[in-house]
């Protein structure tokens, strides 16, 4: 590859961060959702973001997209607000996988994942072999490089989210965060796009995902991160704070946490109500 | 031209399987192009569609040029636009059919930009400025001015342009919450062009019978009366608008991914959106300040050239060339259905489009696959 933009990142140490929430209230309107957050996403890792419904998972990932401004404290990147960032240099850093995105009717994979290379694109470079190498790279990584020409509205659910990660992906960020990419995908799908995000994390790239399902996140993430309404109850690797006494605080589920036989990750198991 | 498609690529990027896919990367006919620094990808399909069309906008362009009531021959005609004919031949060509004849290729191709754009911000092929209250406001402008009693050459034309203007703004500023969404502006859009309609209805009512009249006649879109005086502020807004219209149109076809999408690509809604929304709106509000509210080319124009070039997204150009062939070829056959009488080209549009936006309707009720 002649683009530079995905080197690997070697240094995946806990303590170097270039993406932080800084005291961080945000919301919409006038509901507060997220409250004095803090957070420093970890260089390398595979940070998972876990919590009940509307505890504000989702906009903390749009914070730090900056899809949503801060009412008070700042999203910083490199130690500089990203509010003060010129849009398509952040957006050379930092890709956001919305959790709805709507494909154009009738447009193919491979135009779909090309438009992933406009923050990187002048009014009059708009297909440099900068661009095409990223795309055949995208599609390539994700495995979907023969469906190229197809119509992403003729594709199954499972494909679909792979053109939508490769566009992410064209874009070539350092940093990809991604809303909830295993929603209504089935199960080996679902572990497709975890497996690959695995993968994209050991390429050197740091991942931020929302997931709903807890015992993926303990599997895949190498950095939890359990909220409930808009605060950061724990964070840590998920062998660290992956107990019951979490997801007793979290959810508010009883339930028992064994080792995975698998992995050795920590597995949760939801109590079965006691009978009377 | 073949030269300058790099399908060539540098030896050090080939590698075998890379070179197995490196013609399956686009839908057929799409080539990418590089010349120095500047670089693209263009459909060939796209671009032949463009060049019929344009060519069909001229052909019946040139006949309208040729054709009426005063019996003039082709080489007549071209002798007055040489400068070689007797006077009066001169004045029905050059100030008659002339600027008529540019004000419906430049108005056409006016108003399918305007809905480009509006279809494209409201990811939808009902949101077109007709349908979302904009002509109804211009309209209602005009009829406002008449009612008040003042007159001049260009009272009505202020009345409507800053109708629609206002119906826009309305419209635009109703259907706000967080940024403005499609289907909003399209509903509140209807809702506003509804109240607007019984205003109208009213206005008419109370005006004097001439008055009603004459703005009735206005308001049916009529391009009768076209002379330089609308085409030259039509040309300068043409040349104003179109480059930064297409300087976004790219920006503009990526957020019809999504908004979210679109911002984690480094695009700034609001402004894009707003831009593009003015421009449509200038465009339509040119148009009809001069010819009154000619409906449809808006709403058909960009959604024919969209399934005529096979494009994901509508463009911007395409549209144009289309809009600038549904207006001359309306003004045609307003000017043939009935002789002599030359029907307003605005009723024609209406029967045409009428009959597309029911086809259109039935179409989307059915399943977004079965469509042709």
């Amino acid at each position: 590859m002649t683009t530079v933009h995905a080197e690997p990142i070697l240094t995946s140490t806990e303590d170097v961060h270039r993406l932080a929430a800084q005291d961080v209230t945000a919301g919409y309107d006038t509901r507060t959702v997220l409250r004095d957050l803090n957070l420093e996403v970890p260089e390398g890792s595979f940070t998972v973001i876990i919590g009940p419904n509307a505890c504000g998972k989702t906009t903390l990932l749009r914070s730090l997209a900056r899809l949503v401004r801060p009412e008070a404290g700042h999203v910083l990147l490199d130690g500089a607000a990203i509010t003060s960032l010129p849009t398509k240099q952040l957006a050379r850093t930092v890709g956001l996988l919305p959790q709805t995105s709507v494909a154009p009717e009738g447009i193919t994979v491979a135009d779909l994942v090309a438009r992933g290379r406009h923050p990187h694109q002048g009014l009059f470079s708009r297909w440099g072999k900068a661009d095409e190498a990223a795309v055949r790279n995208a599609l390539e990584v994700t495995g979907t490089q023969s469906l190229a020409t197809r119509a992403v509205d003729e594709l199954s659910g499972g494909q679909r989210q792979r053109t939508w990660i490769a566009m992410a992906l064209a874009q070539q960020t350092p940093i990809l965060l991604l809303d909830e990419p295993t929603t209504y995908l089935d199960i080996a799908h679902q572990i497709e796009v975890l497996e690959l995000c695995t993968q994209l994390r050991l390429e050197g790239r740091t991942m931020v995902a929302v997931l709903h399902d807890l015992n993926h996140a303990l599997r895949y993430a190498t950095h939890l991160v359990a909220m409930r309404e808009g605060e950061i109850i724990a964070q840590g690797p998920p062998e660290v704070i992956g107990t019951a006494s979490l997801v007793q605080e979290v959810f508010g589920v009883a339930a028992r946490v064994i080792e995975d036989p698998e992995t050795g990750r920590p597995l949760v198991i939801p109590k079965a109500p006691q009978k009377p | 031209m073949t030269a300058t498609f790099s399908v060539a690529t540098p030896p050090d990027q080939m590698d075998g399987a890379d070179s197995q896919n490196r013609a399956t990367l686009f839908r057929r006919g799409v080539r990418p192009v590089r010349i120095g620094r500047f670089s693209t990808t263009f459909s060939i399909r796209t671009l032949l569609v463009t060049f019929v069309l344009l060519l069909a906008a001229l052909a019946v362009a040139w006949w309208n040029m040729i054709s009426g009531s005063a019996s003039l021959t082709a080489a007549d005609t071209v002798q007055a636009l040489l400068g070689a004919a007797d006077e009066g031949t001169s004045r029905v060509v050059l100030e008659w059919r002339a600027p008529r004849v540019v004000f419906t290729l430049l108005g056409g191709a006016a108003l399918a930009l305007a809905g480009a754009v509006f279809q494209s911000q409201t990811r939808n092929p009902l949101g077109s400025p007709d349908i979302i209250g904009f002509s109804t406001g211009a309209y209602t402008g005009a009829l406002l001015v008449a009612a008040s009693g003042i007159s001049g050459l260009w009272a009505t034309p202020a009345g409507a342009v800053a109708g629609g203007v206002g119906t826009g703004l309305i419209v635009y500023l109703l259907a706000w919450k967080r940024g403005v969404s499609g289907m909003r502006i399209i509903i509140v859009g209807i809702g506003v062009s509804i109240f607007l309609g019984s205003l109208n209805t009213y206005l008419i009512t109370v005006l004097e019978l001439e008055t009603a009249m004459s703005v009735a006649t206005w308001g049916a879109g009529s391009v009768n009366d076209i002379s330089w005086v609308h085409v030259v502020p039509l040309l300068a807004m043409m040349f104003l608008t179109l480059p930064v219209m297409l300087a976004l149109s790219r920006d503009m076809r990526l957020m019809e991914m999504g908004d979210d999408a679109a911002a984690g690509l480094g695009i700034k809604l609001e402004r894009v959106r707003l831009v593009q929304f003015l421009c449509g709106i200038l465009l339509v509000a040119i148009v009809t300040a001069a010819a009154g509210p000619i409906a449809f080319i808006a709403l058909v124009a960009p959604q024919l050239a969209l399934r005529l070039t096979g494009a994901p997204s509508v463009q911007l150009i395409p549209a144009a060339a289309m809009g600038a062939l549904l207006l001359t070829t309306s003004d045609a056959i307003a000017r043939a259905a009935i002789i002599p009488v030359s029907l307003p080209v605005g009723v024609v549009t209406l029967i045409l489009g009428g009959g597309y936006l029911v086809w259109l309707l039935l179409s989307m009720g059915r399943s977004r696959k079965a469509k042709p």
